[in-house]
């Protein structure tokens, strides 16, 4: 049973991998995900994860029942911390054991790159010059009422008759 | 002297880039948007017609009816209405697109009531932003001038346009009659409410073909995360609000609560899993506006 979870203590990689241990298998690839003291050029002092919860479970199992349907791995597994971390802490780990090496490493790749696009996850910094921002969407803000603007500068050639609100979605 | 007397133009030149399929085509309760939207308009105008690009003019679907072909090409909307009042012009034109399927004959009439042809065009007022809708209003003749003035500085924008000029602005009695639709997401939410609505007797009239509840309130609870909890101060709240959709939901509470984020930036879930910002909500709906993720 593929298993995705959220963490408000530390994550213990020993016993997230015995969970993968399977006799068909004799490939075992992990991925951790650990706190950086840098972003963007700032210096990072430490991090807090936000997860909402029920999706997140739900999005994360279901991109590990891809990862495993489309690289026809055994067993794959993910654990998020949330909350608090400091620098080198543990914050992502990923896991997977299959019959052969190539198809663990490219579901394991395959699971980390969609939960960071995918889940909803959130991440604050806090930065040493005493700011701090969440991650990805700070340059969305915007003042209210600017739809408009994009419209206004929709490109010259071939317009869609349409007169679209913005409705594409900025992710995911 | 007595107002231009009044023709239709339902618009289908447009290239549906995020459809990527003919709008005009597109079906809802078994019709075709373009025979739904030239059904409501022509009883209301002396003449109907369909706007076409030179390269849809043998198109069986458009050639059904009388057709007017844009006469610059590739200016999107503007062409069309340019094409139209180049075309007759002592006319005033009411202008539709023809992917407007909640559109019903009350708004169109109320447009109609309130068109002031000493002005340059009679619009409503988006209820998304406030800003004139230009694709589903009245342009008189003289707007012909205005709309050659603007091509010449490279203005094609028929919203910008109608934002500058001297233009009758009305509120929408029905929020929701305009709302459009671009995406393939979008028409299935769109077909799905037209064809409960349909199926239900109330429906019987064409004012019906709202999403039930419309103009009765809803019971709502709303979390925020992140960003959004810090702007609105709260982790979750729970309001009795007269939104339809988690757009008009999000609009709201963006005045309301000061949010910054702009609404094509977030994703939307409802009941724990994500949705579409044009599902009709339902009383004790919990809705979730998600800002962009950053996990790992």
């Amino acid at each position: 049973m593929n298993c995705f979870s959220l963490h408000e203590t530390p994550l213990q990689p020993e016993l997230l991998r015995k969970e993968l241990q399977d006799p068909a298998c004799g490939g075992y690839a992990a991925f951790e995900g650990w706190v950086r003291d840098f972003n963007d050029g700032r210096t990072v002092l430490r991090l807090e994860y936000e997860g909402f919860a029920p999706l997140a479970v739900r999005e994360g199992e279901r991109i590990l029942a891809e990862a495993q349907k489309r690289f026809g791995v055994e067993r794959a597994r993910c654990a998020h911390r949330v909350g608090p971390l400091a620098i080198g802490e543990l914050a992502v780990w990923v896991g997977v054991s299959a019959a052969h090496r190539g198809e663990a490493f490219d579901a394991c790749r395959y699971i980390i790159d969609e939960v960071k696009h995918r889940v909803p996850i959130w991440k604050k910094e806090y930065y040493q010059d005493g700011d701090s921002g969440w991650v990805n969407c700070e340059r969305c803000a915007a003042a209210p009422a600017q739809p408009h603007a994009s419209l206004a500068a929709a490109a010259p050639e071939a317009p869609d008759h349409g007169h679209g609100h913005g409705q594409g979605r900025g992710h995911g | 002297m007595s107002a231009p007397a009044l023709y239709g133009l339902v618009l289908t030149g447009g290239r549906s880039r995020r459809m990527q399929r003919d709008k005009a085509s597109l079906e809802y309760a078994g019709k075709s948007q373009l025979a739904r939207a030239m059904e409501l308009l022509t009883p209301l105008v002396a003449r109907c017609f369909v706007s076409v690009r030179a390269d849809q003019l043998y198109d069986p679907h458009r050639a059904a009816y009388d057709t007017i072909a844009d006469i610059k090409p590739n200016l999107g909307p503007i062409g069309g209405i340019h094409a139209a009042l180049h075309a007759y012009p002592d006319h005033a034109w009411l202008i539709l697109a023809c992917d407007l399927p909640f559109l019903d004959r009350a708004t169109l009439q109320h447009l109609i009531g309130r068109r002031a042809d000493t002005r340059i065009a009679t619009a409503y007022r988006s209820s998304f932003d406030a800003l004139p809708e230009p694709l589903c209003a009245i342009f008189e003749p003289r707007s012909l001038a205005v709309i050659e003035e603007s091509l010449t500085r490279g203005q094609q924008c028929p919203r910008a346009l109608l934002s500058g000029a001297d233009v009758e602005l009305l509120d929408l009695p029905n929020p929701r009659a305009l709302d459009n639709v671009n995406t393939g997401e979008e028409y299935v939410a769109a077909k799905a409410t037209i064809g409960t609505a349909a199926a239900t007797p109330a429906a019987a009239t064409p004012a019906a073909a709202v999403p039930s509840g419309a103009g009765a309130s809803r019971r709502l609870q709303v979390r925020y995360f992140a960003m959004l909890r810090e702007q609105a101060g709260r982790s979750t709240e729970e309001l009795e609000t007269q939104a339809t959709t988690p757009r008009e939901l999000y609009e709201e509470l963006r005045r309301r609560r000061g949010l910054t984020l702009a609404p094509e930036f977030l994703r939307v879930a409802v009941n724990d899993e994500f949705g579409d910002w044009r599902s009709p909500l339902a009383d004790g709906d919990t809705v979730v506006f998600l800002p962009p993720v950053a996990g790992g």
